[in-house]
């Protein structure tokens, strides 16, 4: 009878738990799938078409990247230069991969869906937690979750701005900036990165009137590198 | 064009996800790695504000995108929503050409 309470009542608490991860998954899901309504917007006005937007979320499917591609192609690069930002900025999400492939067990065919949900959010939910089971719950949750909020959010902001004769006048050349300086505020907790942004912001300007669009940005990918290389400080 | 630079955008930032589930693991445990690939969304994102707020082209420019990005940060420094940073920054340059 007592062992019977006890077991009852580690179920109800795994029970609860579950309940606790799916319900910060959908919180965490509908956050971004907001995010993503500014995303669709400002994606159509750099130039993009629907279609294209909407691949940008569904098969790119990391949020600072495509808001780095569209806007750099916004702001009159070319969409190489676009690219390669995006790449450098993806970069990350194949570290959280190391965190996550002893958490994430399962075939080949499982690794290859996997991948595709490692992003910041559905990572941070996965790692830290007691169980395994937990983790593996809180990783698919959250990237599910956030996968379908922000597709939806990027095919609603992108008709919506559609439907917008100038879409200009609203300020949005002025919404990239604010987008990335929220992706990047949460990673400036101590003074070398703050070092380095500024550091990268002047560096971008200084080189922005002697060289293509774009270029700037690759040459503070490479100055990164070497500093990281050489493990000195900037 | 666009579209070729979209898939092979997609496509790398795919294979960056499946090369840290994939690789061996002290290929990516390399410690100068893990210091230098947290520094790129930081020093990118960076440049990335700077560029798109006080450049036009290729000269540098002081409008109304500079008070919209103070506004920005006003509301970052507040904790606000991201959603609401990106508005706040867009309507304030959008009144500051209307007046």
């Amino acid at each position: 009878m007592v062992c019977g309470t006890y077991s009852g009542l580690t179920e109800s608490r795994s029970a609860s738990k579950t309940r606790g991860i799916v319900r910060d998954a959908l919180g965490i899901g509908i956050a971004s799938g907001a995010y993503a309504l500014s995303f669709g917007a400002i994606s159509v006005t750099a130039g993009l078409t629907l279609l294209q937007t909407c691949a940008l979320s569904l098969l790119m499917f990391t949020g600072a990247s495509q808001f780095a591609l569209v806007g750099v192609l916004g702001a009159g690069g070319s969409i190489w230069a676009g690219a390669a930002t995006a790449a450098l900025l993806g970069a990350r999400n194949g570290l959280y991969g190391l965190r996550l492939s002893s958490l994430l067990d399962g075939g080949p065919w499982r690794r290859l869906a996997a991948s595709q949900f490692v992003i910041d959010e559905s990572t941070a939910m996965a790692i830290g937690r007691d169980e395994l089971e937990e983790s593996r719950l809180a990783f698919w949750a959250t990237g599910l979750s956030v996968f379908v909020f922000w597709n939806l959010g990027t095919l609603i902001g992108a008709l919506a701005i559609h439907a917008i004769p100038n879409p200009r006048v609203l300020g949005l050349d002025a919404a990239p900036p604010a987008a990335y300086l929220a992706l990047l505020a949460p990673r400036l907790r101590a003074r070398e990165p703050i070092a380095i942004a500024l550091g990268a912001g002047v560096v971008a300007l200084a080189l922005l009137p002697f060289v293509p669009a774009g270029v700037p940005l690759l040459v503070v990918a490479l100055l990164v590198g070497l500093l990281g290389l050489r493990g000195g400080r900037k | 064009m666009i579209w070729a630079g979209v898939l092979v955008a997609c496509g790398a930032c795919y294979v960056l996800k499946l090369a840290g589930m994939s690789l061996p693991r002290r290929l990516l445990e390399d410690p100068r790695l893990q210091r230098t690939v947290p520094l790129l969304p930081v020093a990118l994102l960076a440049a990335l504000v700077a560029i798109q707020t006080f450049s036009t082209g290729h000269s540098l420019v002081l409008d109304a995108r500079a008070a919209a990005l103070g506004v920005a940060v006003i509301a970052v420094l507040l904790r606000a929503p991201f959603l609401v940073v990106v508005v706040a920054a867009a309507a304030t340059a959008a009144l500051l050409r209307v007046v």
